[in-house]
């Protein structure tokens, strides 16, 4: 059951990019179609799942010598790190993900999102135990499937918004923003789902 | 006038470098025109003062990491020049982390999460790559000034805009010990909370953003309306010129008739000649 509360309150209570802004970036800029969205987010769900993986044994070794305060600058570079090396491997082992993924496993590194959910996970569950760590997986996991449902939403509404006039002041971001808002209003709605 | 000429470029200087800074607050400003740095723009604009400190601190550390990505411009190889600039913010915004946790810890909680994330903050990385990594240190560290103003503007009039329409005071805040801002009477009672919430921070930026567009065409349309007037101007000044000049064209035809029906004649028998070399 905690599980499952997790991967709800990861997914839609929590969403990150309509209840909490990380990973608003890409959600404004690689939302214009949804073939595009659909590569980004699978590129985020698989950073972020690793990620959050990484980032809680790094924890544990700073918090193993002490130096806790370097957390942001060990947590950046392990990111960076790991996207080189994940778009290595990809492009070695699966080169077919690989050109799925293609531009968008190196934009990530810059992906507040992922960092964010790195400290974030650190903050909920800690490095105490092992199920620390598969709750921080399945939470950067399911974070990262919250923003793909999240940038699909958008890239739908503004492919179907090419269509319609726009005022003129409104046409691109404004309106883009102003549509966001209103999805962001309906998640609101699962505020209070679980407390 | 000569006297004048190293002042005039002095003068000049100094106009070039204030438009650097000028430069980032208005035309290219990172939130309204850039739509950069997204994240903390629409998270910490729920009031002013968390703006402010927001903006401040990303100042800051675009100060600092533009100066020196800028002077070891030279030593960084351009293959591993992302994670250098990463690595650069990153020991800044871990600075300005540290001393924001001492001395003002009220607003260091209010930024929460998002005090680290100004690693990712794409304004900074955009700038170390596309200014501060091809430009002189003097003028890296006036765009990261003007930037990162333009960045700290933008936050302060979300903030203000969605602090009094959500919780209905103006610039609430404390710095130590000294507690600032104005609550507004009884408006705190009648206050839209949608506003502070996450929809509100997308429908404040996605409306102002579409009156400074408005705002802008028009200033682009009068602009092009003065350019039109003066190029009237310009072309009935043209349009006399070229007048005067048919007229004495046609005068100097009259008077010289028989000379041009010699010039025919002439032009006839070169064309003869030419026909017989062939």
């Amino acid at each position: 059951m905690t599980y499952f509360l997790l991967i709800i309150g990861a997914m839609f209570v929590n969403n990150f990019v309509l209840c909490q802004f990380l990973g608003c970036c890409p959600f404004l800029g690689v939302s214009k179609k949804t073939d595009t969205a659909l590569g980004m987010g699978l590129a985020v769900i698989f950073v972020m799942g690793i990620a959050s993986v990484f980032t809680w044994l790094v924890q544990k070794l700073l918090v193993a010598a002490g130096i806790e305060y370097l957390q942001t600058i060990a947590f950046i570079l392990v990111i960076a790190a790991l996207v080189q090396l994940v778009e290595l491997v990809l492009k070695k082992f699966m080169p077919s993900l690989y050109s799925a993924l293609g531009v968008y496993l190196p934009l990530i590194t810059t992906n507040c999102a992922v960092l964010g959910v790195a400290i974030l996970n650190i903050q909920s569950y800690g490095i105490a135990s092992a199920e620390s760590l598969l709750l921080s997986f399945l939470n950067g996991v399911f974070s990262g499937a919250g923003f793909t449902i999240a940038i699909l939403l958008l890239a739908g509404i503004r492919e179907r918004m090419d269509l319609n006039s726009v005022p003129k002041p409104f046409r691109g971001f404004p309106i883009t923003l102003i549509a966001a808002s209103i999805m962001s209003l309906a998640f609101t709605a699962f505020s209070g789902m679980i407390s | 006038m000569k006297k004048a000429r190293p002042n005039r470029e002095l003068k000049m200087d100094v106009r070039g470098k204030s438009k650097i800074v000028a430069n980032g607050i208005l035309s290219s400003n990172p939130v309204f025109r850039l739509v950069l740095g997204m994240c903390p723009t629409l998270a910490i604009s729920t009031s002013a003062f968390n703006g402010l400190g927001m903006g401040v601190a990303a100042t800051v550390v675009l100060v600092c990491s533009n100066a020196l990505v800028s002077l070891l411009r030279k030593v960084i190889p351009d293959k591993v020049r992302i994670p250098a600039y990463v690595l650069i913010i990153a020991t800044f915004v871990t600075l300005v982390e540290m001393l924001l946790r001492k001395f003002v810890p009220a607003l260091y909680d209010a930024l929460g999460i998002y005090l680290p994330l100004i690693v990712v903050n794409c304004i900074i990385l955009a700038r170390a790559e596309a200014f501060a990594s091809t430009n002189k240190v003097g003028d890296s560290v006036l765009d990261g000034l003007g930037m990162g103003l333009g960045f700290t503007l933008a936050l302060v009039l979300l903030g203000v805009i969605r602090e009094f329409l959500g919780s209905g005071t103006f610039f609430v805040g404390s710095f130590g010990e000294a507690e600032f801002g104005l609550t507004l009477g009884s408006l705190p009672d009648y206050s839209m909370s949608v506003f502070v919430l996450p929809a509100g921070g997308f429908l404040t930026l996605g409306l102002v953003m579409a009156a400074i567009n408005a705002l802008s065409d028009k200033a682009a349309a009068k602009r092009d309306a003065k350019h039109e007037e003066e190029g009237k101007m310009i072309d009935e000044r043209v349009r006399e010129h070229v007048e005067g000049e048919l007229a004495a064209l046609q005068s100097a035809e009259a008077e010289g008739a028989g000379a041009s029906e010699a010039d025919a004649a002439v032009r006839n028998g070169g064309d003869g000649a030419g026909e017989d070399e062939k």
